[in-house]
């Protein structure tokens, strides 16, 4: 065939591209600067550190990338199933034969260098979501659909809970725009959104006010937004028949957060909320990391400027935390940069999903989307004092291997995915 | 239609966007408590070494031994342990109560000092585990150190900053715990001598370990050193005259003519420097504030006498020039009201001053006050005054000489204004101030005037301003001031007049003859001011020596001791030997006089004067410190 001749990177989206190594080569200079000790500089083409480390991680990508694009674009497709579950047989793996890292065991070992099957393991679930909903007759405000569905996601998220990786099982709830995209009746959201905004509500105000500001939103929205005609006794008791339900959850938040939470996860919620409360520990995180970034100011203090993250007052500075060298050093305008990167390339993703002709492609690319969106949001809002202390890397910026070939990978797939848009058919 | 669904994804996805970058210019560019919150750069406050005192020959006078100060910045603590906290401190808690209320009282957000002065030592035991302690720093500080036990009273002290000062401050450089001089050169020479404070910001990591000079020190300020002291004042002479002026109450300043320059400065009774540096301060402060005898109080510059006959020399001098007089006026006795010591006529101004004789003075003094051709003689009396007190500005008498120490006090010399002020305008004459002409009446000097005023005629018609500090920084840079030759435009053969008369007066005169330095041309001049006490008047006793080309200049003030040549006499001829010999040979004669004991006949304040016997234990008692400190100072060899 003549497609077959032509070059590995032909009609590859060049702005996501752009976009992706601009982040890389941002990332690895942060990592960089967050590692730098002026007193004693090690170069960035050294083995032995972080950043030096990371360019490997690149190199390594790179031929990961040209692999990806070699490969033929209909074997995602067709072993996408096989691939789920061989994540999910490593997830289990590594419950028994993983080290031990802080108490989690999601990792392997090998030689110098460490795994996380969870990394891939996101990818996995994506393919078989895409292809379980490129069945035809897959509808998901089906009932029994959407337990296949639920099924599929939580299977390798409880694994990784198992395993101890909070913040990675709570990737997995980014699945839920692309469960929405694809026709989940929006009440699903809409409640799983209330149920968030509830919760986080009367963690800062007493219950007593939550529930009468529900009553009251809940006369308001009769009163006025019901058309007059409709207001009967009906629609009334529907209206507080949700009210009611609402009333009920925020009652029972004191139970879910002191029985079902772990006792580290509440102190980093309360910290959420004052950091103060307990600076020396678990508040730390917080007051550090906010203190780094506004110490930044317009400009930021130069490249390798930086003094709070470097001298270690920010944990985790080249990994999680690796926002706050570039809030500190390249100031506002740095993390606008960046903002505009990330949430660019998330976009763009999303409208290249839009014009897959397979459903397969179109649910690959959403559930990219939304892994990388909640990346950014978790990742970003922790270190703004926004989202409690949950350790998930920032996406192509962070340090580490795992993270940064699965999102490699996960793009270039896609990437590869949307080259070939030209010779699918389009299916459903 | 699902796929319009699109759309609620793309603006959750650019709304939170938008939140987080409200968030971040918020946190980046509106909120500036970041700005200054940094932990990672700290803030260090050097504060440069005070400078340090010299003597005439380069003796170290004052010098610094190195104390800590902790700081502390109440906003900032988080101590969870209060009494581990005060146990480390060696302090109890309510100290450390009171101690945290004035830091809050200061500032709650600014270091304020919560423990001064410890020492290396102390703060060695300390240094670890205050680091642990948030909000606390230290600084590295200075306390006075004094190699001399003598001159506490020109050199001054330094103390803690009061809030009085911390208010009043004009350029806002001191800081609540800064060190201050508070009186004699330290507070004269404070600018000087503290140098300039200078600010390093230094980088740490979360351990607290150094990690350098934050933007290479681009944003620091050189602390810069404070400047040394070079006095001209010869230490071993202010020491002798320190132990001379022991038990005794007064003040002796000691001049070179030529320069200006102090050579000793004494004020008695006096205590150890070391009273008052640092630590020391608060324990000993009020007791000495309160001492009976006002021992911090400078006597040589901020009290003032009636200078009794010493006065006679300028008010010769002032006649001749005038033409009131000429050298060679005779007057008797009669019509005069004043005593005589009986002595043999004099017939000239050379023989007045020998016997120092009360009459001719009167005289000299009236034909002075009335040389005008006023007839009236309210109003010649208000010319002659005028004309009077514009000769003695001349030597210094009207104003302040502006000596480099705090706290000179002006006396009084009364003019016609003054006399205008008391008694009404022109409602007085001569008769009403006659008294003057014998240095007695209205007239208040100081001790330093009138060893100004004999340094003046031992440069027969000129002086320099009297100063202690002969460089500042280094050897010979003077203030300006320090530098002018103030004539008195009298004629050099009056001072000869007065200065042959002098001469006598010692040789042949009204000084203890016992008291003449073997070897030694020194001429001077007798005081006696009178006091409540008749039997204990002030002795007072000018001079200088040797008579051509005088090196020193002396004038002794000993309060309540008697005739002037028989007690301040032999004192002013043991400075003067000292000074010119380079030691006393008469050392049987110096220890008689180092024993002496004045003090049992000055009156303690609000107290009759006490009989001598019995309550010089009493006195020896109170004096005890001083006593104590200065008997060691004479080392005769």
């Amino acid at each position: 065939m003549a497609r077959q001749n032509e070059h590995i990177a032909h009609n590859l989206d060049w702005l996501t591209v752009v976009i992706y190594v601009a982040c890389v080569t941002w990332g690895v200079f942060s990592i960089y600067a967050a590692i730098y000790d002026p007193e004693n500089p090690t170069k960035l083409f050294d083995l032995s550190n972080s950043a030096g480390k990371q360019l490997m991680f690149i190199s390594t990508s790179m031929l990961l990338i040209i692999a990806i694009l070699v490969i033929d674009y209909r074997f995602w497709e067709t072993f996408g199933e096989v691939i789920y579950w061989i994540c999910i047989a490593l997830l289990v793996t590594v419950l028994f034969f993983g080290a031990n890292i802080k108490g989690s065991h999601s990792w392997f070992k090998l030689g110098g260098f460490s795994l996380q099957p969870a990394e891939f393991a996101k990818i996995g679930t994506s393919l078989m979501l895409a292809r379980y909903l490129s069945r035809t007759n897959v509808n998901l405000s089906k009932f029994k659909d959407m337990l296949w569905v639920a099924g599929i996601v939580l299977l390798p998220a409880v694994l990784i809970l198992v395993s101890h990786e909070m913040g990675v099982m709570l990737v997995f709830a980014s699945f839920a725009f692309v469960l929405y995209r694809e026709g989940v009746p929006p009440i699903y959201p809409v409640i799983f959104l209330s149920a968030i905004v509830l919760f986080v509500l009367t963690l800062f105000f007493s219950k007593l006010y939550v529930i009468a500001g529900l009553v009251v939103v809940g006369l308001l929205v009769y009163r006025f937004l019901i058309p007059h005609y409709e207001r009967n006794l009906r629609n009334f008791r529907q209206v507080a028949g949700v009210v009611g339900l609402m009333t009920l959850y925020v009652g029972s938040t004191d139970f879910i957060f002191n029985n079902l939470l772990e006792k580290h996860q509440k102190t980093r919620i309360l910290v959420l909320i004052d950091p103060y409360s307990d600076p020396r520990k678990a508040g730390w995180n917080v007051i550090q990391s906010k203190i780094a970034i506004g110490t930044g100011q317009l400009w930021g203090k130069g490249y390798l400027q930086g003094t709070q993250t470097k001298f270690d007052f920010v944990p985790e500075q080249n990994t999680d935390f690796i926002f706050c060298t570039i809030g500190e050093e390249q100031g506002f305008m740095g993390s606008l940069l960046l903002i505009c990167l990330l949430l660019g390339l998330v976009v763009r993703i999303v409208t290249l999903a839009e014009r897959q002709r397979t459903r397969f492609a179109r649910v690959f690319g959403y559930c990219l989307a939304g892994v990388l969106f909640f990346h950014f949001l978790v990742n970003l809002g922790m270190t703004i004092g926004f989202m409690p202390v949950i350790g998930i890397p920032l996406p192509f910026f962070s340090y580490g291997g795992s993270s940064l070939w699965g999102f490699t990978i996960f793009l270039f797939i896609f990437l590869k995915l949307d080259s070939q848009r030209p010779f699918t058919l389009a299916r459903g | 239609m699902l796929e319009n669904r699109k759309y609620f994804i793309y603006g959750f996805f650019i709304l939170t966007g938008l939140i987080y970058l409200g968030r971040l210019l918020y946190l980046q560019v509106f909120d500036k408590t970041y700005e200054t919150s940094t932990n990672s750069i700290r803030k260090i406050t050097d504060t440069p070494f005070r400078g340090l005192i010299y003597d005439r020959s380069g003796k170290q006078v004052v010098h610094n031994t190195p104390s800590y100060d902790i700081y502390v910045t109440p906003r900032k603590i988080n101590i969870t342990d209060t009494a581990a906290f005060c146990s480390l401190l060696k302090i109890d808690k309510p100290m450390f109560d009171s101690l945290m209320t004035r830091a809050k009282t200061y500032s709650k957000v600014k270091p304020s000092l919560f423990i001064g002065d410890l020492s290396k030592e102390e703060f060695a035991q300390i240094q670890d585990a205050m680091v642990d302690y948030d909000g606390f720093e230290y600084q590295k500080n200075a306390v006075r150190s004094y190699n001399t036990k003598s001159m506490a009273h020109a050199l001054g002290y330094v103390s803690q900053i009061s809030q009085k000062q911390l208010d009043r401050q004009e350029d806002d450089y001191y800081r609540q715990g800064d060190m201050v001089g508070q009186t004699g050169l330290e507070r004269f020479y404070e600018q000087q001598l503290r140098g300039q404070r200078g600010v390093r910001y230094v980088m740490q990591d979360v351990r607290g370990i150094d990690k350098g000079r934050w933007k290479d020190g681009k944003a620091d300020t050189m602390a810069v050193a404070g400047q040394n002291l070079y006095m001209g004042i010869d230490l071993s002479l202010q020491e002798l005259v320190d132990s001379l002026m022991q038990q005794k109450a007064g003040a002796v300043v000691a001049i070179e003519p030529s320069t200006g320059q102090v050579l000793a400065i004494s004020s008695a009774p006096s205590f150890d420097p070391s009273l008052l540096s640092s630590s020391n301060f608060s324990k000993n402060y009020g007791r000495l504030i309160t001492d009976p005898y006002k021992i911090m109080l400078d006597k040589s510059i901020s009290s003032y006498y009636r200078p009794g006959s010493t006065f006679k020399t300028v008010q010769a001098l002032a006649a001749m020039q005038d033409g009131a007089i000429g050298p060679g006026a005779a007057f008797g006795h009669a019509g005069v009201k004043m005593k005589c010591h009986g002595h043999p006529p004099a017939g000239s101004v050379h023989s007045a001053i020998q016997w120092s004789c009360n009459p001719y003075f009167y005289h000299v003094f009236k034909k002075m006050i009335y040389h005008n051709s006023e007839r009236n003689t309210f109003k010649s009396s208000r010319i002659g005054l005028e004309n009077w007190a514009g000769y003695m500005g001349r030597f210094g008498f009207r104003g302040r000489l502006g000596i480099d120490l705090f706290n000179e006090a002006i006396g009084t010399l009364p003019d016609a204004a003054y006399f205008d002020k008391i008694r009404g305008k022109n409602q007085w004459r001569f008769g009403q101030f006659a008294s003057m002409g014998i240095g007695e009446g209205e007239l208040q000097i100081t001790p330093l005037k009138i060893a100004n005023l004999t340094a003046t005629i031992a440069n027969r018609g000129w002086y320099i301003t009297p100063h202690i500090v002969t460089g500042v920084g280094k050897q010979g840079e003077v203030l300006p001031q320090f530098k002018e030759r103030h004539e008195t435009k009298v004629n050099k053969s009056y001072f000869e007049e007065v200065i042959n008369g002098m001469e006598m007066a010692v040789i042949r005169g009204t000084f203890d003859r016992s008291a003449i330095i073997p070897g030694v041309q020194m001429c001077g001049k007798t005081g006696t001011s009178q006091t409540k006490n008749p039997k204990h008047p002030h002795s007072i006793f000018m001079a200088f020596a040797p008579k051509y080309n005088p090196k020193i200049a002396v004038a002794v003030f000993l309060e309540d001791a008697g005739y002037g040549g028989f007690h301040a006499g032999p004192i002013a001829s043991l400075v003067i030997e000292k000074y010119l010999k380079g030691e006393i040979q008469r050392k049987a004669y110096a220890q008689k006089w180092i024993a002496k004991n004045y003090l049992q006949f000055v009156p303690i304040r609000g107290q009759k004067p006490i009989a001598a016997i019995g309550v010089q234990k009493a006195v020896a008692k109170s004096a005890d410190s001083v006593k104590k400190d200065s008997t060691k100072l004479l080392k005769i060899k």
